[in-house]
Protein backbone atom coordinates (compact mmCIF):
# COMPACT_ATOMS: atom_id res chain seq x y z
CA UNK A 1 0.00 0.00 0.00
CA UNK A 2 1.36 3.48 -0.67
CA UNK A 3 0.49 6.69 0.24
CA UNK A 4 -2.18 7.50 -1.93
CA UNK A 5 -3.50 4.14 -1.16
CA UNK A 6 -3.60 4.89 2.49
CA UNK A 7 -4.75 8.36 1.48
CA UNK A 8 -8.06 6.86 -0.06
CA UNK A 9 -8.71 3.83 2.78
CA UNK A 10 -8.59 6.68 5.25
CA UNK A 11 -11.02 9.42 3.21
CA UNK A 12 -13.09 6.08 3.76
CA UNK A 13 -12.94 4.99 6.81
CA UNK A 14 -13.85 8.74 8.02
CA UNK A 15 -17.19 8.73 5.75
CA UNK A 16 -17.76 5.59 6.95
CA UNK A 17 -17.65 6.57 10.82
CA UNK A 18 -19.60 9.74 9.52
CA UNK A 19 -22.32 7.53 8.54
CA UNK A 20 -22.74 5.31 11.05
CA UNK A 21 -22.13 8.22 13.74
CA UNK A 22 -25.51 10.51 13.48
CA UNK A 23 -25.95 14.34 13.92
CA UNK A 24 -25.36 14.86 18.00
CA UNK A 25 -23.42 12.22 18.74
CA UNK A 26 -20.72 12.76 20.98
CA UNK A 27 -17.38 11.09 19.19
CA UNK A 28 -14.05 10.86 20.00
CA UNK A 29 -11.29 9.37 18.61
CA UNK A 30 -7.88 7.41 20.63
CA UNK A 31 -5.38 6.25 19.18
CA UNK A 32 -3.52 2.75 20.66
CA UNK A 33 0.22 3.82 20.62
CA UNK A 34 2.31 4.42 18.58
CA UNK A 35 0.67 4.53 15.11
CA UNK A 36 -2.89 4.42 15.84
CA UNK A 37 -2.06 8.02 17.64
CA UNK A 38 -1.24 10.00 14.28
CA UNK A 39 -3.59 7.79 12.30
CA UNK A 40 -6.42 8.96 15.19
CA UNK A 41 -5.61 12.44 14.61
CA UNK A 42 -6.02 11.99 10.89
CA UNK A 43 -9.45 10.84 10.90
CA UNK A 44 -10.29 13.35 12.93
CA UNK A 45 -8.92 16.60 10.93
CA UNK A 46 -10.82 14.34 7.74
CA UNK A 47 -13.88 13.85 9.90
CA UNK A 48 -13.99 17.57 10.47
CA UNK A 49 -13.35 18.20 6.58
CA UNK A 50 -16.21 16.44 5.24
CA UNK A 51 -18.43 17.28 7.72
CA UNK A 52 -17.79 20.91 8.71
CA UNK A 53 -21.02 20.98 10.82
CA UNK A 54 -19.90 19.25 13.63
CA UNK A 55 -17.33 20.29 16.39
CA UNK A 56 -14.00 19.57 16.19
CA UNK A 57 -13.54 15.75 17.30
CA UNK A 58 -11.10 15.05 20.02
CA UNK A 59 -8.36 12.90 20.23
CA UNK A 60 -6.67 10.83 23.05
CA UNK A 61 -3.75 8.50 23.31
CA UNK A 62 -3.48 5.09 24.95
CA UNK A 63 -0.58 3.59 25.33
CA UNK A 64 -1.22 -0.23 26.73
CA UNK A 65 2.22 -1.13 28.19
CA UNK A 66 1.07 -1.90 31.75
CA UNK A 67 -2.15 -3.92 30.39
CA UNK A 68 0.13 -6.51 28.18
CA UNK A 69 -0.39 -10.20 29.06
CA UNK A 70 2.81 -10.75 27.85
CA UNK A 71 4.80 -9.54 31.09
CA UNK A 72 8.21 -11.09 31.81
CA UNK A 73 9.50 -9.97 28.68
CA UNK A 74 11.88 -7.19 28.56
CA UNK A 75 10.37 -3.62 28.65
CA UNK A 76 10.89 -0.53 26.39
CA UNK A 77 9.72 2.78 27.47
CA UNK A 78 6.04 2.93 27.54
CA UNK A 79 4.58 6.31 26.19
CA UNK A 80 2.03 9.07 27.75
CA UNK A 81 -1.87 8.27 28.24
CA UNK A 82 -3.65 11.08 27.28
CA UNK A 83 -7.17 11.19 26.95
CA UNK A 84 -8.17 14.61 27.39
CA UNK A 85 -11.95 14.49 27.13
CA UNK A 86 -14.19 12.88 29.32
CA UNK A 87 -14.82 9.20 28.01
CA UNK A 88 -17.81 8.77 29.65
CA UNK A 89 -19.54 11.22 27.73
CA UNK A 90 -18.47 9.99 24.36
CA UNK A 91 -18.71 7.14 21.73
CA UNK A 92 -15.05 6.49 21.23
CA UNK A 93 -13.23 5.25 17.92
CA UNK A 94 -10.32 3.38 18.90
CA UNK A 95 -8.14 3.28 16.13
CA UNK A 96 -4.86 1.65 15.51
CA UNK A 97 -2.71 0.54 12.49
CA UNK A 98 -2.66 -3.22 12.29
CA UNK A 99 -4.84 -5.76 13.33
CA UNK A 100 -3.71 -9.06 13.88
CA UNK A 101 -4.41 -11.67 16.81
CA UNK A 102 -6.23 -8.89 18.56
CA UNK A 103 -4.08 -8.77 22.04
CA UNK A 104 -3.57 -4.97 21.61
CA UNK A 105 -6.95 -4.41 21.08
CA UNK A 106 -8.08 -6.78 24.48
CA UNK A 107 -5.55 -4.40 26.18
CA UNK A 108 -6.79 -1.13 24.64
CA UNK A 109 -10.27 -2.23 26.17
CA UNK A 110 -9.20 -2.48 29.61
CA UNK A 111 -7.20 0.49 29.54
CA UNK A 112 -9.79 2.48 28.94
CA UNK A 113 -12.17 1.22 31.14
CA UNK A 114 -9.70 2.13 33.43
CA UNK A 115 -10.10 5.70 32.51
CA UNK A 116 -13.74 5.74 32.04
CA UNK A 117 -16.77 4.07 30.88
CA UNK A 118 -17.59 5.57 27.21
CA UNK A 119 -21.03 5.57 25.76
CA UNK A 120 -19.58 2.90 22.95
CA UNK A 121 -16.40 1.97 22.02
CA UNK A 122 -15.62 0.99 17.81
CA UNK A 123 -12.32 -0.07 16.67
CA UNK A 124 -11.19 1.50 13.25
CA UNK A 125 -7.59 -0.47 11.90
CA UNK A 126 -5.69 0.72 8.93
CA UNK A 127 -4.95 -3.18 8.25
CA UNK A 128 -6.83 -6.07 9.02
CA UNK A 129 -4.09 -8.76 8.39
CA UNK A 130 -6.24 -11.68 10.33
CA UNK A 131 -4.80 -14.63 12.46
CA UNK A 132 -7.00 -13.53 15.22
CA UNK A 133 -6.39 -15.20 18.56
CA UNK A 134 -9.35 -13.69 20.72
CA UNK A 135 -12.88 -13.06 19.74
CA UNK A 136 -12.72 -9.80 18.74
CA UNK A 137 -13.77 -7.85 15.50
CA UNK A 138 -13.34 -4.57 14.06
CA UNK A 139 -16.42 -2.10 13.05
CA UNK A 140 -14.23 0.20 10.32
CA UNK A 141 -11.32 -1.59 8.38
CA UNK A 142 -9.11 0.26 5.92
CA UNK A 143 -7.81 -2.90 3.79
CA UNK A 144 -7.85 -6.36 4.27
CA UNK A 145 -4.86 -7.95 3.60
CA UNK A 146 -4.50 -11.74 4.16
CA UNK A 147 -0.95 -12.98 5.44
CA UNK A 148 0.78 -15.98 6.30
CA UNK A 149 1.29 -15.73 10.08
CA UNK A 150 5.30 -15.91 10.04
CA UNK A 151 5.20 -12.51 7.79
CA UNK A 152 5.26 -9.21 8.87
CA UNK A 153 3.26 -6.01 8.75
CA UNK A 154 4.66 -3.22 9.08
CA UNK A 155 2.63 0.37 8.83
CA UNK A 156 4.92 3.22 8.41
CA UNK A 157 3.31 6.75 8.79
CA UNK A 158 5.20 9.85 8.14
CA UNK A 159 4.42 11.83 11.55
CA UNK A 160 6.79 9.04 12.77
CA UNK A 161 8.54 7.22 9.82
CA UNK A 162 10.34 9.28 6.59
CA UNK A 163 6.94 8.54 4.34
CA UNK A 164 3.31 6.83 3.95
CA UNK A 165 3.32 2.86 3.43
CA UNK A 166 2.41 -0.47 4.27
CA UNK A 167 4.94 -3.22 4.03
CA UNK A 168 4.36 -7.04 3.76
CA UNK A 169 7.63 -8.95 4.60
CA UNK A 170 9.06 -12.46 5.48
CA UNK A 171 7.34 -15.16 5.63
CA UNK A 172 7.35 -18.44 2.55
CA UNK A 173 4.77 -16.48 0.25
CA UNK B 1 16.15 0.79 24.61
CA UNK B 2 15.35 -2.29 26.76
CA UNK B 3 15.54 -3.27 30.32
CA UNK B 4 17.51 -6.26 30.31
CA UNK B 5 18.83 -6.40 34.15
CA UNK B 6 17.14 -8.93 36.81
CA UNK B 7 17.51 -6.14 39.35
CA UNK B 8 17.90 -3.07 40.54
CA UNK B 9 21.09 -2.61 42.74
CA UNK B 10 22.76 0.97 42.00
CA UNK B 11 23.03 4.12 39.73
CA UNK B 12 26.73 3.85 39.60
CA UNK B 13 26.65 0.76 37.03
CA UNK B 14 23.64 2.10 35.12
CA UNK B 15 23.46 4.17 31.52
CA UNK B 16 22.57 7.38 30.77
CA UNK B 17 20.39 5.58 28.12
CA UNK B 18 19.00 3.42 31.18
CA UNK B 19 18.26 6.07 33.80
CA UNK B 20 16.61 7.91 31.02
CA UNK B 21 13.83 4.43 30.84
CA UNK B 22 13.24 4.64 34.31
CA UNK B 23 12.19 8.50 33.91
CA UNK B 24 10.41 7.66 31.19
CA UNK B 25 8.24 4.98 32.29
CA UNK B 26 8.11 6.57 35.77
CA UNK B 27 6.51 9.55 33.32
CA UNK B 28 3.81 7.14 32.31
CA UNK B 29 3.09 5.72 35.53
CA UNK B 30 2.16 9.21 37.11
CA UNK B 31 -0.06 9.48 34.15
CA UNK B 32 -1.83 6.58 35.85
CA UNK B 33 -1.47 8.17 39.70
CA UNK B 34 -3.78 10.96 37.91
CA UNK B 35 -6.74 8.77 37.24
CA UNK B 36 -9.69 7.79 38.78
CA UNK B 37 -8.35 3.99 38.84
CA UNK B 38 -4.52 4.22 40.21
CA UNK B 39 -4.04 0.46 39.16
CA UNK B 40 -2.59 -1.37 36.10
CA UNK B 41 -2.47 -5.32 36.39
CA UNK B 42 1.14 -5.63 35.46
CA UNK B 43 2.14 -7.56 37.88
CA UNK B 44 -1.02 -9.21 38.72
CA UNK B 45 -0.31 -12.94 40.82
CA UNK B 46 3.18 -11.16 41.86
CA UNK B 47 4.31 -11.55 44.96
CA UNK B 48 6.44 -8.14 46.54
CA UNK B 49 8.32 -8.61 49.51
CA UNK B 50 9.45 -5.40 51.52
CA UNK B 51 12.23 -6.82 53.58
CA UNK B 52 13.16 -3.88 55.60
CA UNK B 53 15.67 -4.45 57.95
CA UNK B 54 16.62 -1.08 59.22
CA UNK B 55 13.22 0.83 59.76
CA UNK B 56 11.90 3.34 57.12
CA UNK B 57 8.01 4.97 56.91
CA UNK B 58 8.16 6.69 53.77
CA UNK B 59 10.21 4.33 51.45
CA UNK B 60 8.42 1.21 52.89
CA UNK B 61 5.10 2.90 52.15
CA UNK B 62 6.13 3.93 49.11
CA UNK B 63 7.16 0.52 47.75
CA UNK B 64 4.05 -0.94 49.06
CA UNK B 65 1.91 0.90 46.90
CA UNK B 66 3.50 1.07 44.19
CA UNK B 67 3.73 -2.86 44.38
CA UNK B 68 -0.13 -2.84 44.76
CA UNK B 69 -0.92 0.39 42.31
CA UNK B 70 0.76 -2.76 39.88
CA UNK B 71 -2.05 -5.42 41.20
CA UNK B 72 1.11 -7.27 42.82
CA UNK B 73 0.47 -8.95 46.15
CA UNK B 74 2.79 -7.19 49.00
CA UNK B 75 3.71 -8.15 52.05
CA UNK B 76 6.00 -6.06 54.32
CA UNK B 77 8.63 -7.26 57.18
CA UNK B 78 10.31 -5.49 59.71
CA UNK B 79 13.61 -6.84 61.51
CA UNK B 80 12.02 -6.45 65.00
CA UNK B 81 8.96 -9.18 64.18
CA UNK B 82 11.46 -11.18 61.91
CA UNK B 83 13.17 -14.51 62.49
CA UNK B 84 16.57 -11.96 62.60
CA UNK B 85 15.53 -11.72 66.16
CA UNK B 86 16.05 -15.78 66.30
CA UNK B 87 19.46 -15.62 64.35
CA UNK B 88 18.22 -16.01 60.63
CA UNK B 89 20.79 -15.10 58.75
CA UNK B 90 19.56 -12.69 55.34
CA UNK B 91 20.44 -15.13 53.21
CA UNK B 92 18.19 -18.12 54.60
CA UNK B 93 15.67 -15.65 55.33
CA UNK B 94 15.53 -14.68 51.93
CA UNK B 95 15.99 -17.97 50.07
CA UNK B 96 12.41 -19.00 52.52
CA UNK B 97 10.68 -16.21 50.84
CA UNK B 98 11.86 -17.04 47.56
CA UNK B 99 10.44 -20.63 48.34
CA UNK B 100 7.19 -19.61 49.43
CA UNK B 101 7.07 -17.52 45.68
CA UNK B 102 8.32 -13.99 46.13
CA UNK B 103 8.93 -12.73 42.87
CA UNK B 104 10.24 -9.41 44.27
CA UNK B 105 12.52 -8.50 47.34
CA UNK B 106 12.81 -5.30 47.87
CA UNK B 107 15.32 -4.43 51.02
CA UNK B 108 16.31 -2.02 53.26
CA UNK B 109 20.05 -3.30 54.95
CA UNK B 110 22.35 -1.47 57.04
CA UNK B 111 24.89 -2.91 55.17
CA UNK B 112 26.46 -1.95 52.15
CA UNK B 113 26.12 -4.50 49.63
CA UNK B 114 23.21 -6.70 51.09
CA UNK B 115 20.98 -5.81 47.66
CA UNK B 116 23.86 -7.14 45.59
CA UNK B 117 24.61 -9.89 47.58
CA UNK B 118 21.11 -11.37 47.32
CA UNK B 119 20.94 -10.62 43.80
CA UNK B 120 23.60 -12.69 43.19
CA UNK B 121 22.41 -15.59 45.20
CA UNK B 122 18.09 -15.56 44.36
CA UNK B 123 16.65 -16.00 41.37
CA UNK B 124 14.24 -13.35 42.48
CA UNK B 125 14.00 -9.78 41.56
CA UNK B 126 15.88 -7.90 44.29
CA UNK B 127 15.80 -4.01 44.59
CA UNK B 128 17.72 -1.97 46.93
CA UNK B 129 16.01 0.15 49.03
CA UNK B 130 18.79 1.64 50.77
CA UNK B 131 22.16 0.50 51.53
CA UNK B 132 23.80 0.96 54.54
CA UNK B 133 25.73 4.21 53.06
CA UNK B 134 26.37 2.91 49.62
CA UNK B 135 23.31 3.72 47.41
CA UNK B 136 19.96 4.72 47.50
CA UNK B 137 19.04 4.37 43.96
CA UNK B 138 15.13 4.82 43.98
CA UNK B 139 15.50 8.02 45.93
CA UNK B 140 18.14 9.21 43.11
CA UNK B 141 15.61 8.37 40.73
CA UNK B 142 12.61 10.39 42.31
CA UNK B 143 15.06 13.39 43.17
CA UNK B 144 16.17 13.03 39.30
CA UNK B 145 12.70 12.87 37.78
CA UNK B 146 11.57 15.63 39.92
CA UNK B 147 14.01 17.86 39.01
CA UNK B 148 13.86 17.03 34.93
CA UNK B 149 9.93 17.25 35.26
CA UNK B 150 10.32 21.17 36.72
CA UNK B 151 13.54 22.12 34.91
CA UNK B 152 12.85 20.04 31.41
CA UNK B 153 16.70 18.97 31.40
CA UNK B 154 19.58 17.92 33.96
CA UNK B 155 21.94 19.49 31.12
CA UNK B 156 24.22 21.95 32.68
CA UNK B 157 21.71 22.83 35.47
CA UNK B 158 24.12 23.57 39.19
CA UNK B 159 22.83 21.29 41.78
CA UNK B 160 24.07 21.89 45.46
CA UNK B 161 23.68 18.82 48.05
CA UNK B 162 24.17 19.71 51.46
CA UNK B 163 24.78 18.39 54.56
CA UNK B 164 25.83 14.88 55.65
CA UNK B 165 27.44 13.85 52.83
CA UNK B 166 30.08 11.22 54.43
CA UNK B 167 26.86 8.87 55.89
CA UNK B 168 24.55 9.47 52.64
CA UNK B 169 24.08 6.89 50.68
CA UNK B 170 21.17 8.83 49.03
CA UNK B 171 23.78 11.93 48.05
CA UNK B 172 26.01 8.94 46.22
CA UNK B 173 23.02 7.80 44.09
CA UNK B 174 22.26 11.42 43.27
CA UNK B 175 25.49 12.19 42.51
CA UNK B 176 25.79 9.26 39.85
CA UNK B 177 22.82 10.08 38.64
CA UNK B 178 22.64 13.69 38.19
CA UNK B 179 26.29 13.70 36.78
CA UNK B 180 25.28 11.25 34.18
CA UNK B 181 22.59 13.28 32.81
CA UNK B 182 24.84 16.41 32.69
CA UNK B 183 23.66 18.47 35.62
CA UNK B 184 26.91 19.99 37.78
CA UNK B 185 26.88 19.00 41.05
CA UNK B 186 28.51 20.79 44.05
CA UNK B 187 28.43 19.31 47.68
CA UNK B 188 29.00 21.31 50.30
CA UNK B 189 29.29 20.56 54.17
CA UNK B 190 31.47 20.39 57.08
CA UNK B 191 35.02 18.80 56.12
CA UNK B 192 34.10 16.37 58.83
CA UNK B 193 30.79 15.13 57.20
CA UNK B 194 32.51 15.62 53.40
CA UNK B 195 35.80 15.07 52.63
CA UNK B 196 38.18 15.96 49.97
CA UNK B 197 37.82 12.40 48.29
CA UNK B 198 34.11 12.79 46.95
CA UNK B 199 36.17 15.10 44.26
CA UNK B 200 37.08 11.75 42.22
CA UNK B 201 33.17 11.11 41.69
CA UNK B 202 33.79 14.35 39.41
CA UNK B 203 31.41 16.88 41.37
CA UNK B 204 32.78 20.35 43.20
CA UNK B 205 33.40 20.31 46.98
CA UNK B 206 32.79 23.34 48.65
CA UNK B 207 32.77 23.76 52.72
CA UNK B 208 31.16 27.31 52.47
CA UNK B 209 27.31 27.62 51.72
CA UNK B 210 26.96 31.28 51.11
CA UNK B 211 29.37 31.29 48.38
CA UNK B 212 27.83 28.90 46.12
CA UNK B 213 24.16 29.39 47.00
CA UNK B 214 23.34 32.88 44.51
CA UNK B 215 24.23 30.10 41.29
CA UNK B 216 22.09 26.95 42.27
CA UNK B 217 18.96 25.98 40.15
CA UNK B 218 18.45 23.63 43.29
CA UNK B 219 19.31 22.62 46.64
CA UNK B 220 18.65 19.47 47.49
CA UNK B 221 19.59 19.31 51.63
CA UNK B 222 20.00 16.09 53.33
CA UNK B 223 19.24 14.94 57.08
CA UNK B 224 21.53 15.21 59.60
CA UNK B 225 21.57 11.10 60.41
CA UNK B 226 22.49 11.13 64.33
CA UNK B 227 22.07 7.42 63.47
CA UNK B 228 25.24 7.15 61.75
CA UNK B 229 27.23 9.03 63.69
CA UNK B 230 29.36 7.53 66.06
CA UNK B 231 31.52 10.89 67.00
CA UNK B 232 30.12 14.26 66.90
CA UNK B 233 30.97 15.94 63.34
CA UNK B 234 29.91 19.11 64.40
CA UNK B 235 29.55 21.32 68.01
CA UNK B 236 26.21 21.71 68.32
CA UNK B 237 22.86 22.00 66.13
CA UNK B 238 22.63 25.78 66.90
CA UNK B 239 26.51 25.60 64.88
CA UNK B 240 25.17 23.80 62.68
CA UNK B 241 22.60 25.65 61.32
CA UNK B 242 24.57 28.98 61.64
CA UNK B 243 26.70 27.37 59.01
CA UNK B 244 24.26 25.35 56.32
CA UNK B 245 21.07 25.35 57.54
CA UNK B 246 18.91 26.88 55.23
CA UNK B 247 17.20 30.43 56.66
CA UNK B 248 15.41 33.04 55.36
CA UNK B 249 17.90 35.39 55.23
CA UNK B 250 20.05 32.67 52.92
CA UNK B 251 16.71 31.86 50.87
CA UNK B 252 16.80 35.73 50.22
CA UNK B 253 20.91 35.14 48.27
CA UNK B 254 19.14 32.42 45.62
CA UNK B 255 17.82 32.67 42.29
CA UNK B 256 13.83 33.61 42.92
CA UNK B 257 13.03 29.93 40.96
CA UNK B 258 15.54 28.06 42.87
CA UNK B 259 14.24 24.47 43.59
CA UNK B 260 13.98 22.98 47.02
CA UNK B 261 14.33 19.96 47.56
CA UNK B 262 14.60 17.40 50.86
CA UNK B 263 14.33 13.54 50.99
CA UNK B 264 12.56 13.13 54.29
CA UNK B 265 12.14 12.71 57.12
CA UNK B 266 12.99 16.83 58.06
CA UNK B 267 14.42 17.90 60.53
CA UNK B 268 12.47 21.27 60.85
CA UNK B 269 14.54 24.12 62.11
CA UNK B 270 17.88 21.93 61.48
CA UNK B 271 18.37 21.41 57.71
CA UNK B 272 16.00 24.24 56.60
CA UNK B 273 13.74 26.64 58.44
CA UNK B 274 10.18 25.36 58.71
CA UNK B 275 8.19 27.95 56.44
CA UNK B 276 10.95 27.32 54.06
CA UNK B 277 9.69 23.58 54.04
CA UNK B 278 6.28 24.75 52.47
CA UNK B 279 7.12 27.60 50.70
CA UNK B 280 6.53 27.91 46.52
CA UNK B 281 10.00 27.02 45.70
CA UNK B 282 9.73 23.75 47.91
CA UNK B 283 9.46 20.10 46.07
CA UNK B 284 9.60 18.38 49.00
CA UNK B 285 5.93 16.61 48.93
CA UNK B 286 6.28 16.24 44.86
CA UNK B 287 9.63 14.09 45.33
CA UNK B 288 7.13 11.51 47.54
CA UNK B 289 4.38 11.75 45.03
CA UNK B 290 7.21 11.17 42.05
CA UNK B 291 8.65 8.25 44.33
CA UNK B 292 5.09 5.96 43.91
CA UNK B 293 5.84 6.93 40.05
CA UNK B 294 9.58 6.10 40.14
CA UNK B 295 9.08 2.75 42.34
CA UNK B 296 6.45 1.38 40.19
CA UNK B 297 8.59 1.78 37.24
CA UNK B 298 11.28 -0.15 38.74
CA UNK B 299 9.35 -3.02 39.74
CA UNK B 300 7.85 -2.92 36.05
CA UNK B 301 11.01 -2.68 34.44
CA UNK B 302 12.79 -5.50 36.09
CA UNK B 303 9.51 -7.92 35.51
CA UNK B 304 10.65 -7.96 32.18
CA UNK B 305 14.26 -8.36 32.97
CA UNK B 306 16.26 -11.98 32.54
CA UNK B 307 15.73 -14.19 35.48
CA UNK B 308 19.65 -16.15 36.58
CA UNK B 309 21.56 -12.57 36.93
CA UNK B 310 22.20 -12.45 32.79
CA UNK B 311 21.91 -8.51 31.64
Amino acid sequence: MDAAAIDRSLNRLAHEILERSPEGVALGFVGIHTRGVPLAERLAKLTQKFDPSRPVLPVGQLDISFHRDDIGRAKPAPKITDIAFDVDKEHVILVDDVFFTGRSVRAALNALVDIGRAKTVRLAVLVDRGHRQLPIRADYVGKNIPTSIEEKVEVRLSEIDANDEVIVSGGTV
Amino acid sequence: MKWTRKDFIDIQSLSREEIELVLDTAASFKKVLERPIKKVPSLRGKTVVNLFIEPSTRTRVSFELAAQNLSADVISMAAESSSFKKGETLKDTALNLQALNAEFIVIRHSAAGAAQFLAERLNAHVINAGDGAHEHPTQAMLDTFTIREKLGTLEGKHILIVGDILYSRVARSDIWSLTKLGAKVTLVGPTTLLPEHFRDMGVGVVHDLDSVLPQADVINLLRIQHERQSKAAFPSLGEYIGVYGLTRERFKKCKPDVMIMHPGPINRGVEIESDLADCGNSVILQQVTNGLAVRMAVLYLVSGGAVGGVE
